[in-house]
């Protein structure tokens, strides 16, 4: 017996243009992994299904290939890195082998081959001493290092799209400026498209072009990079923006903060679900949800308010 | 600089860990989380320790605590060296100096009541009696912007936000003179970091408390904190006010740490030099010789790999441990 559907992601929609870099903020539970999952079509089923929608990747729409093709593309065309290096590598297994597995299922190298590229890709995310290294297991490396091979893993056949989860949220910050780094002059240099999943908005503006903000399950801005922070126009966007102590503003400024707690995605009401904690919520806001609309060049704000939210926090 | 009005006064802290094997147990070798760390902290203050995973900052507020006894150092609480205390003595000094933990989930007993948990320190201290429990744990509530009817549900019902409040009450119980917060924000939701931040800054007011606020997040610290220290591998690396930490960094660690939070502002962020620190933190089991930072410095020169760097006052109120500051 379920007890009812609890919508992870609701209407989504985005894209993402070749080479392009795109986030996608929010907090937990936000459905921010889940659409990012959708889109590899790693939802397990039941109890999770993907009720409507098309995923069109390079004019192809993934909901509709088959299980075989879709293996194809999973971890070939589109990679992914997930946030937990430690659970997601295996441990009994050398990092050499893991990464001669996709090798040789999706390039078709031979085991030889397949090991030296091995190697060849470990060098490329910064660890010395890499033919040695990769006769190595997972818990004989740093969590960062252990990252570092989930990025080579996700990088290993060239693909067009790299999904990254919270690439480092289980890193200190010297090392997740290191992997941001990696990652971002990889994109540079191969092209690669990339899906950054955070609830960081800092890193998010110093590696992304164009950021998509969730609530609930929801899109509720999406913006370029330099628009969003300069000119939020969701309150959510401009809420979180103004609540994070930041070190570029004077220490003693107060922290505007967000009333009340994310909403419990099996309860939604109709209506904003950020409408209970919005300070320029009106009676609208609670019977409908609002459309995402274009307000500027790229600029697409889901809100009635969004002409008033300049009054409502100045960020700098 | 023996002042009036300083609350706590660590001297020569050092915490070392054995690391046993075989079936005896032998000690092998040791872990020097906390090695020879000094600094003063005055009457309501708050004071930030900050540096990555490892570097021994949780450990020192916990030695400070006496949750472990030092393996050398003392720490003078109002004059009194709590290392020389145990016993009845040193629990009735523990009504002055409380902590809250990182992770609210943890840190509450799941079969207790809301309102037995804050009240559970009053009990232990017998500082109440039966009428007067649920009044003051009332009072408790409301202080951390609880409501009171709450206290009958259990943990499990709170969301994160809500928990961390009620390790707050319950940290208050005993109206403390010092908290050491222990990564009090950091397992919560960005929107629900500042609603702690600003309670935290609230009770600091009201009730006149010291904290020692520990914590990764620069900019998190470099907020609530008066004066900041940044540790690395078990050593202060550099004491300074938090404005000048951020204006005016001087050890390379600190410089590199500034450089590597990201500022949510594009803008800004372009704009700034950029340190990329290679490599990561090294075992605190075998610590490189010198200067514990030497091998991801990028300013490292020929004495830093032979002699270890003196924590030196460079300018006023501002320390450096660095050969070259």
């Amino acid at each position: 017996m379920s007890e009812g559907e609890l919508k992870a992601v609701d209407g989504l929609s985005y894209n993402v243009k070749k080479g392009e870099s795109v986030a996608i903020v929010g907090e937990s539970a936000c459905g921010k992994s889940v659409s990012a999952l959708s889109i590899m079509r790693l939802i397990p089923y039941p109890p999770g299904i993907i009720v409507g929608g098309e995923i069109i990747f390079k004019g192809q729409d993934l909901l509709k290939v088959s299980e075989t093709e879709m293996r194809h593309i999973r971890g070939n065309r589109i990679g992914m890195i997930f946030q937990e290096p430690m659970t997601s590598l295996n441990p009994v297994l050398t990092i050499e082998l893991q990464l001669s597995e996709t090798l040789q299922l999706h390039r078709g190298l031979d085991k030889n081959a397949a090991g030296e590229e091995a190697s060849k890709l470990i060098k490329l995310v910064g660890i010395p001493d890499a033919a040695k290294r990769a006769k190595n297991y997972p818990h004989q490396f740093s969590g960062g290092m252990q990252q570092r091979i989930m990025i080579a893993m996700g990088l290993s056949c060239n693909p067009e799209l790299l999904i990254c989860d919270e690439p480092t949220t289980s890193v200190d910050v010297t090392v997740q400026a290191q992997l941001l780094e990696i990652i971002d002059n990889l994109r540079t240099q191969f092209g690669t498209a990339v899906i950054l999943i955070t609830h960081n908005l800092g890193i998010v503006a110093r590696y992304v072009d164009r950021v998509n903000v969730m609530y609930a399950g929801k899109m509720m801005e999406s913006a370029p990079t330099d628009v969003i922070y300069s000119e939020p126009r969701h309150p959510y966007t401009a809420g979180l923006l103004a609540s994070v102590p930041r070190l570029d503003l004077p220490r003693k400024r107060k922290l505007q903060v967000i009333p009340g707690l994310p909403p419990n995605l099996a309860r939604l009401v109709p209506g904003c679900p950020f409408f209970p904690r919005c300070k320029l919520a009106i009676e609208k806001c609670r019977q409908e949800m609002p459309q995402l609309e274009e307000i500027g060049p790229e600029h697409r704000v889901a809100c009635y308010r969004s002409a008033d939210v300049k009054e409502l926090v100045r960020v700098d | 600089m023996a002042e009036d009005n300083v609350l706590v006064d660590v001297q020569g802290l050092t915490m070392y860990f054995p690391v046993t094997a075989g079936v005896f147990r032998r000690k092998v070798a040791e872990v020097r989380a906390v090695d020879d760390v000094s600094f003063q902290i005055k009457k309501g203050e708050t004071f930030g320790l900050v540096g990555e995973s490892g570097c021994g900052k949780t450990t020192t507020g916990r030695a400070i605590l006496q949750l472990y006894r030092p393996t050398a150092g003392k720490v003078f609480f109002e004059k009194n060296d709590l290392c020389k205390i145990g016993g009845e003595e040193l629990r009735r000094s523990r009504r002055n100096m409380q902590l809250i933990f990182q992770d609210p989930y943890a840190s509450l007993d799941p079969r207790m009541t809301a309102g037995n948990i804050i009240g559970e320190p009053l009990r232990v201290h017998g500082l109440v009696k039966g009428s007067e429990f649920q009044e003051q744990v009332a009072e408790l509530f409301k202080l951390v912007e609880l409501e009171p009817r709450m206290a009958d549900r259990f943990p499990h019902e709170f969301s994160g936000g809500q928990r961390q409040r009620i390790g707050i009450a319950r940290a208050l119980a005993l109206r403390p003179k010092l908290i050491v917060c222990d990564e009090p924000v950091s397992a919560l939701d960005v929107s629900i970091q500042a609603q702690i931040i600003m309670l935290l800054e609230r009770l600091r007011e009201e009730l006149g408390l010291t904290y020692i606020f520990i914590a990764h997040d620069l900019s998190v610290v470099r907020y609530i904190s008066d004066r900041v220290a940044v540790m690395y591998l078990g050593k202060i690396v550099e004491i300074t006010g938090s404005d000048e930490l951020y204006d005016n960094p001087m050890h390379p660690y600190t410089q590199g740490l500034l450089s590597a939070v990201p500022i949510p502002n594009p803008r800004v962020d372009r704009q700034r030099k950029r340190i990329l620190l290679t490599g990561d933190v090294p075992s605190p089991v075998n610590p490189p010789p010198g200067c514990h930072f030497n091998p991801r410095c990028f300013a490292v020169k020929a004495g830093c790999k032979e002699a270890e760097p003196e924590l030196k006052e460079v300018t006023k109120g501002h320390w450096v441990a660095c050969h070259r500051a």
